[in-house]
């Protein structure tokens, strides 16, 4: 599990547009590189963010070696029902960082 | 006779004021921040996406974590509320330790902590772990000036510090006050040459793509300046850490910062 920090209202109105912020701890090895010994470091990257809203999947974004470290997004989306706000993120070694947050809407 | 006496009198005042002289602060201090690109600059101030709070996240979960053979975690003994605890004790950093007579930054003192309360072993510079905990502990500091003590056992450090700051070494042949208070302001290559205040450290910098120890940063400036690259920890360095801090004067602490 990877440290994240979230920025998500906590309530808002039906038919808001509300934005969503997520940052991810990770270092993003890109596989180019070499260690002191000139041996390859593999690739270690998130590959994969998904968040689902009440089931449904509001947002996905596939990344490459290409992303800078410690990964950045923000997307807006349309609150229509109170339910939980899933963030998953998932790294070339599958680790899954998983992360809620309750909406609710009002 | 007496002409000559006043004369010699002056003279001596005007060597002691010349030596202290030396040991001026730039006015005003102008935070690290103001010298970075307007990109940068609001990649500091939003709260959202300031990638160096990811640390301070971290630091928040150490913090109840019990370590080292007691089994105690900080909160054992600061207690659970980090920001009311620690408020105001990075703005005394560097200070000279009165049992061991040695000068602490605060990662000496955190490991101080680790390997005299909580038996556990010191965490090395650039660790995870050791990263965070700075970054909560300074955090816990943010929008506060610095209160640096360089009387008493702290004045021989300040002493070294200053000295390591005005004398020219490396292959380039520059002193740090060459470029960070003679041509602050102006470009080298790419770059806008700061003042060399070290208020928002320890910090990202986006070139590491990682958070970073201020210690690591001055590393940076000795291969910079083609010097000798001195251990983490090295006296020198933490001299240094002493006179920066007391240079920043009245600036306020804003760890997390963000560099290029």
């Amino acid at each position: 599990m990877a440290t994240t920090r979230i920025v998500v209202p906590a309530t808002a109105k039906k038919g808001q547009i509300i934005e969503i912020k997520t940052l991810v701890q990770h270092p993003m090895i890109t596989g180019h590189g070499r260690d002191n010994v000139g041996k390859p470091i593999p690739r270690d990257i998130i590959n994969a963010f998904v968040v689902t809203y009440g089931g449904e999947k509001v947002f996905r974004a596939d990344l490459f070696p290409g992303v800078a470290a410690n990964p950045f997004f923000a997307f807006s989306t349309i609150a229509t029902v109170t339910g939980e706000i899933v963030f998953t993120w998932t790294d070339d070694q599958g680790v899954e960082t998983v992360e809620k947050r309750q909406l609710t809407v009002i | 006779m007496r002409w000559s006496v006043i004369f010699s009198a002056a003279v001596l005042v005007l060597c002691v004021v010349s030596a202290r002289g030396q040991t001026t602060r730039p006015e005003p201090p102008r935070p690290g921040r103001e010298f970075q690109s307007a990109e940068t600059r609001r990649l500091e101030a939003d709260e959202a996406a300031n990638p160096g709070l990811l640390w301070l996240e971290q630091g928040k979960s150490l913090w109840s974590k019990p370590e080292g053979t007691a089994a105690k975690s900080c909160a054992g003994c600061h207690g659970g509320d980090v920001a009311g605890a620690m408020q105001g004790v990075a703005t005394r950093y560097p200070a000279v330790d009165p049992a061991s007579g040695r000068l602490l930054n605060i990662e000496g003192r955190i490991n101080q902590c680790r390997t005299e309360r909580q038996g556990a072993p010191k965490l090395p510079y650039e660790h995870a772990s050791l990263l965070a905990l700075t970054t909560l502990v300074t955090h816990a500091s943010r929008g506060l000036p610095r209160a640096i003590r360089i009387d008493g056992p702290a004045r021989p450090f300040f002493d070294l510090g200053h000295r390591f700051y005005v004398e020219r070494q490396g292959q380039l042949n520059v002193a740090c006050a060459q470029c960070h208070d003679a041509i602050v302001g102006k470009r080298l290559r790419g770059d806008t040459i700061s003042q060399g205040q070290t208020d928002g450290w320890p910090a990202y910098r986006l070139e590491w793509q990682s958070l970073g120890s201020l210690q690591r940063r001055l590393r940076a400036c000795s291969l910079g300046v083609r010097a000798e690259i001195l251990d983490f920890d090295a006296p020198e360095y933490l001299a240094l850490e002493l006179y920066l801090a007391w240079r920043g004067g009245e600036l306020p602490l804003s760890a997390p910062g963000v560099r290029r």
